[in-house]
């Protein structure tokens, strides 16, 4: 463990937001400015403390680091427990970087700035807590926290999803929708959570205690049988499995641009952190018997997804079944259970989350600009916006799959890790990534290129450096881990390995259960 | 001579009755009123026949607040109706629904 | 992987990664300034070049010992390593040279024929990045490294045929060009991956490498790991790769389209180098093939068909550039066809000799449209007096595609025709009538578009500024001299194939045939060309159609796919998940709610009611107990 004084580094990405949050309610509204430059600089300080952490990390030592244990409920054995390993570290990075631009993106909101903000900071409050929080409860408090603030957002901020020119989802829709399908699966999940606490019984919430006390005396198979369903369901809601998706795409597309940047960018990846780290590395028995399931689900998202989105007319919501496509690529990954897979699915939580961030990014701007993102009306904008017309195809590139994005690599640890156990599973992701093409080279087509439509307004480019920023930092990180992986997969590698070791020594312990980990041949 | 405490029970049930009757049947405001003051004194009865049984002042005591208390309660009441009475011209209760959903 | 004769040095990695620095430095400096891109790109190219012929004078003079590896770790992780490097061998040596060789002519030439362009930096920018990818492919040293340059060479491919973007035709053309290259990369993806699947039975010995594969493979077949029927299916689907990329029937139909595209864009990408990167892999991976005679057989097969069906769609194709593409799909088809025959050192031999003559039949087509700003062969002519280099360029590149005797592509062509006659006569015989048609439809081109008097006054039509001819001389003289430069031999051919007599006599009759029809038809209109189209009506008809592969392929994707799949996937998205599933379960708890809701009447004298009864019925049964 690096040494005590330096846990408050990742306190202070945790709370450096809130901080701000709390900052803000005192500020007086008319004060935008100031408004914008505090949630600037609390998530700036949350990216440097980020990004601390990730170069800093100890991975000689590896387990979890940076941590910071405050005790709050003895009697239940609830405590303020903080730390991240590689995933975590991976995971903090990315919702920094994602959090960082998304309140840069965000001033291109001018009604209501200050609530906008004071949402947007408890948003961001709350995925960093899932990330950083090594306490059950907390993981959970943190949850509903991040998926509250949503409500607002969409509902205030957002804007209808139209086709030809009717409103098709009302924002109000797809604000109640989100809210209460991510409830109901929180909730599922928290029967799950109880359970497995009252279960365990140490009469802890705190992760780490439980991590080690079920990998020396594992849970009941039987139990583990029942609880790990409702985790993962529960979590996978969000994550979101088929066929619980379809409050995905309509949240992103209502959602302001900023909001679905971290909505699709990271709350999803809550769902599958949240079943990685709870219901796959506390539950091996139950892992091995439902992960099989899961890779079904996972290859109807690839494809189901891919096909509906190449149905959609409608760039957000084209973007949103892509998310709801690729998050099937890190369900798989969990499935698969090998480490190679389990990498690629951490590594494609990071890259698909700034691809996409990067994506609903740009079609903020260019909604901004020509306020339609109607397919048929757009086209021809490459001309009046190169700079974002590039981000485009890069975005479309990454998000096919392009060597030299981060996507790519870790789409290919995702497939080889399926290769082995799942090969029908993994020439259907190959298929994905061909599905894929079809409709991010139809939307850059039918967007960017072609001839333009005359009677939309001019649009204008992000010309200066500020505006230019989170668009470079995204494609700069994108490029920078899918030239050179070599260092951030080392890093996923420390924290999946222990966790596959712990479902393996399950399967020794348990033989003649159906076999999901590949030992030899 | 002194009457047996049955008979002071047997007429404030009758009151009672008739007042609940009243509630239960009536939707002009007033009678309403009028049935609720019935319950109320139903039990004043029972109060003021047990105190005296259990020579206990208490009881009496508790009559005071309660015929206070009604008396405000009418007061409030009687407003109501009058009210009801000028915007509605009616003292049907079915007929305010205006708060109702 | 260390090889004790390693002492080149940098040299490699310089001349893998200077295209790629220039790129870099364009978007960051250069996205505004015009000379300083091209600059920085023909710069950058140039560099390789150099680099790699200080390589190969360093690998002759010091006798090294190929093929040497250079590489670094590029993911490691305990079950999968996988490094990027530089393999030097004869092959990937030749490749380079080529690619940077004929590159730096082309970078040089695109430098005027895009000045007037406004998207130039992006041109060069994205050039370069295309000689990066190229090289990547060519220097590979595994199959990943392989696939990731196959991937951003379709990048490349993509953004310069979509160049002028504006062009509904260009950017559908780009984004066809990529979709069909997507199609191919699935098999190849996963054969690639099949084959590292099978490279160990060990998961932790598992490799992409291609020297440890290729150490390894007979192993693998003998101790029954890699039977043979896997291993068939591994060749076909990384075949898949070629068939794509080299446009191979079925999958050729992006490649005439590609001409939308710059014409120097053609040459290079189109036409030298990207496109016979499929062969290039094919060659590279010989030592797979050669294991799995079914494959070669359907290789072979894929070729010859492709070369003799693009041949005769050459023939009724009025575009200039579209006629050159087809020739390219044919020549291209050539080579396929040798790999699938056993000769791999033949198909890299015509590789080479085609590179060169093809980057000039298309420089010279440049020339000709930045002279004229056209295209159809029957709006041109005259220009063999108005743009003599031009000219005679096209006439020297004809000449060695159509394999005239002495030209380069002559001895490649020979070599290609004189396996096939060995080793299967019903493809010698349709290499044999390529020729014919090859010399036909090129003869054609060159003495309608430039020989034949113009109808129309070219009076400004003029020759091109000497960056724009100097290209061409160069690549004439190499269209020339190729075939005596003894490239079999450095590719470890070391029997010289004697091209057998009849091969040689009846390549000379199907030249001169071709060559002669055209010139009666054309200049000495002795016979007319509608006599034919009369005769062979039929044919005509299916080749105005292009034997219909765009049609199937647009019916597929606007009808099956964009209409009935993905619109069916749409409807049960719409109706049965979001419609019925979800807003059903919120209808059913409204629904619940409207019938619970009819207890709350708002009447107090109900309530009343009840309460009373309640109580009383509460009381009743108290009392009675």
């Amino acid at each position: 463990m690096p040494p005590l004084s330096s846990s408050w580094i990742l306190a202070l990405v945790l709370l450096a937001p809130a901080a701000a949050a709390l900052l803000l309610c005192v500020v007086p509204a008319a004060q935008a400015v100031w408004v914008r430059r505090i949630a600037v600089l609390a998530t700036g300080a949350s990216l440097a403390g980020a990004l601390t952490i990730f170069f800093h990390y100890n991975r000689a030592l590896a387990g979890y680091q940076y941590e910071m244990l405050v005790p709050w409920i003895s009697s239940l054995g609830i405590s303020f427990h903080l730390g991240v390993d590689g995933i975590g570290t991976t995971l903090v990075l990315l919702h920094a970087l994602c959090a960082f631009c998304g309140v840069l993106i965000s001033y291109a909101i001018t009604d209501r700035v200050k609530e906008y903000y004071i949402f947007y900071l408890v948003l961001i409050t709350g995925v960093f807590g899932v990330f950083t929080s090594l306490d059950v409860f907390f993981i959970y408090f943190f949850y509903e926290m991040a998926v509250i603030p949503m409500y607002p957002l969409i509902g205030i901020w957002g804007s209808d999803v139209k086709e030809h020119g009717m409103v098709r989802f009302s924002k109000e829709y797809a604000a109640m929708k989100l809210t209460i399908y991510l409830t109901a699966g929180a909730v599922l999940a928290l029967v799950g959570l109880l359970w497995l606490y009252a279960s365990s019984g140490l009469q802890t919430s705190d992760l780490v205690a439980l991590e080690h006390h079920f990998s020396l005396t594992p849970l009941a198979p039987h139990l583990q049988r029942m609880i790990f369903p409702l985790l993962v369901i529960g979590f996978g809601v969000i994550a979101p499995m088929w066929p619980f998706h379809s409050w995905s795409p309509i949240g992103h597309a209502a959602a302001p641009s900023a909001v679905s940047m971290l909505h699709a960018g990271v709350l999803m990846k809550l769902g599958s952190y949240a079943i990685l780290r709870l219901a796959v590395s506390l539950m091996p028995d139950g892992a091995r018997l439902w992960l099989p399931w899961l890779a079904g689900l996972c290859v109807m998202n690839i494809i189901y997804g891919g096909l509906v989105a190449m149905a959609q007319k409608d760039l957000k919501l084209i973007i949103g079944y892509s998310s709801s496509s690729h998050m099937g690529y890190v369900l798989l990954g969990i499935a698969v259970l090998t480490p190679v897979g389990l990498n690629g699915a951490v590594l494609l939580m990071f890259a698909h989350g700034l691809m996409t961030a990067l994506a609903f990014a740009l079609v903020g701007h260019v909604y901004d600009q020509t306020h339609t993102r109607y397919l048929p009306e757009l086209g021809g904008l490459a001309k009046s916006l190169p700079f974002i017309a590039t981000c485009g195809v890069i975005a479309a590139m990454a998000s096919s799959g392009l060597p030299g994005f981060a996507n790519f690599v870790a789409e290919l640890l995702v497939i080889v890790g399926a290769w082995d156990q799942y090969r029908l599973q993994a020439v259907l992701a190959v298929l994905g990534v061909v599905i894929t093409s079809v409709y991010m080279l139809r939307l850059v087509r039918g967007t960017f290129f072609g001839q333009a439509n005359e009677s939309l307004p001019h649009a204008r480019d992000a010309t200066t450096p500020f505006a230019r920023l989170p668009y470079l930092i995204l494609t700069g990180a994108l490029l920078a881990v899918g030239c050179w992986p070599k260092p951030l997969i080392s890093l996923i590698d420390l924290s999946t390995r222990p966790i596959i070791a712990r479902i393996a020594r399950a399967q020794a312990a348990a033989p003649g259960v159906g076999s999901t980990w590949r030992e030899s041949y | 001579m002194t009457l047996p405490l049955q008979h002071y029970l047997v007429l404030s049930g009758v009151l009672f009755a008739i007042g609940l009757a009243g509630i239960l049947t009536r939707r002009n405001i007033l009678f309403l009123l009028l049935s609720i003051e019935l319950m109320f004194n139903a039990a004043n009865l029972l109060f003021v026949a047990y105190a005296r049984m259990w020579h206990d002042l208490g009881g009496q005591v508790i009559v005071l607040f309660i015929i206070t208390v009604a008396a405000a309660e009418v007061t409030v009441g009687l407003a109501i109706a009058i009210l009801m009475s000028r915007q509605l011209r009616t003292l049907n209760a079915d007929e305010a629904r205006s708060l109702k959903w | 992987m260390v090889n004790p004769g390693l002492n080149v040095g940098l040299l490699p990695w310089l001349t893998l990664f200077s295209p790629l620095a220039a790129a870099a430095a364009i978007l960051v400096f250069g996205i505004h300034h015009r000379r300083l891109s091209s600059s920085l790109a023909v710069g950058g190219l140039a560099l390789s070049f150099v680099s790699a012929a200080c390589l190969l004078l360093h690998v002759l003079q010091h006798r090294l010992i190929l093929p040497i590896e250079t590489a670094v770790t590029w993911i490691s992780l305990p079950d999968l390593t996988v490094s990027f490097g530089v393999l030097l061998d004869p092959l990937s040596l030749l490749m380079t040279l080529v690619v940077t060789g004929v590159g730096s002519g082309i970078f040089l030439y695109s430098t005027s024929y895009m000045s007037d362009d406004p998207g130039y930096s992006r041109y060069f920018g994205v050039l370069s990045l295309f000689a990066f990818s190229m090289l990547t492919i060519v220097l590979a040293t595994n199959w990943l490294q392989l696939f990731l340059g196959w991937e951003l060479v379709g990048f490349s491919s993509y953004a310069l045929i979509g160049h002028w973007y504006a062009k509904p035709a260009a950017a559908d053309a780009g984004k066809k060009a990529f979709m069909v290259n997507r199609v191919a990369d699935f098999g190849f993806m996963l054969g690639i991956i099949a084959l590292w699947a099978w490279s160990s039975p060990l998961a932790s010995e598992r490799t992409f490498s291609f020297q440890v594969l290729q150490a390894r493979l007979p192993h693998l077949l003998e101790m029954g790991w890699l039977t043979p029927h896997v291993l068939i299916g591994i060749g076909l689907l990384i075949f898949c790769g070629a068939l794509g990329k080299s446009a191979q029937m079925p999958l050729h139909v992006w490649l005439p389209d590609a001409m939308e595209g710059p014409t120097p864009v053609s040459a290079l990408i189109h036409a030298a180098t990207m496109v016979a990167a499929g062969v290039y892999m094919l060659c590279r991976a010989f030592w797979l093939f050669e294991h799995i005679p079914m494959a070669l057989q359907v290789i072979a097969w894929v070729g010859g068909i492709t070369a003799c069906a693009a041949a005769m769609l050459a023939l009724i194709e009025n575009d200039l550039k579209r006629i050159l593409a087809y020739s390219t799909l044919s020549q291209l088809g050539y080579m396929v066809m040798a790999v699938g025959l056993g000769g791999e050192a033949a198909a890299m031999y015509h590789l080479t000799t085609h590179a060169f003559f093809k980057a000039l039949l298309f420089l010279a087509a440049g020339s000709v449209i930045h002279a004229t700003h056209r295209q159809n062969i029957w709006e041109l002519g005259g220009l063999h007096k108005a743009m003599p280099i031009t000219s005679w360029s096209f006439l020297i590149g004809g000449l060695a595609l159509a394999g005239f005797p002495g030209l380069s592509g002559f001895f490649s062509k020979e070599a290609i025709l004189s396996l096939a006659y060995e080793r299967n006569g019903v493809l010698y015989l349709l290499g044999a009538m390529t020729a014919a048609l090859t010399a036909f439809y090129i003869a054609r081109a060159w003495l309608v578009a430039f020989f034949r008097p113009a109808h129309d006054s070219h009076a400004h039509a003029h020759e091109s500024p000497s960056v724009m001819t100097g290209p061409l001389i160069v690549l004439a003289g190499l269209s020339i001299v190729a075939g005596y430069l003894g490239l079999p031999t450095f590719l470890g051919e070391h029997e010289a194939h004697h091209g057998s007599p009849v091969v040689v006599a009846v390549s000379l009759l199907a030249v001169g045939g071709g060559f002669g029809l055209a010139w009666l038809i054309y200049v000495q209109r002795a016979i007319s060309s509608a006599l034919f189209l009369e005769r062979f009506r039929g044919w005509v008809w299916v080749l105005e159609r292009k034997y219909g592969f765009d049609q199937l392929y647009n019916w597929y994707v606007d009808v099956v796919q964009q209409r009935v799949i993905a619109q069916a996937c749409q409807l049960v998205e719409r109706h049965l998940i979001i419609g019925f599933a979800v807003n059903g379960t919120a209808w059913l708890t409204q629904a619940a709610g409207r019938v619970i809701r009819r207890c709350q009447t708002g009447v107090i004298q109900q309530y009343a009611l009840v309460f009373v009864t309640g109580v009383v019925v509460l009381v009743y049964t108290a009392i009675r107990r």
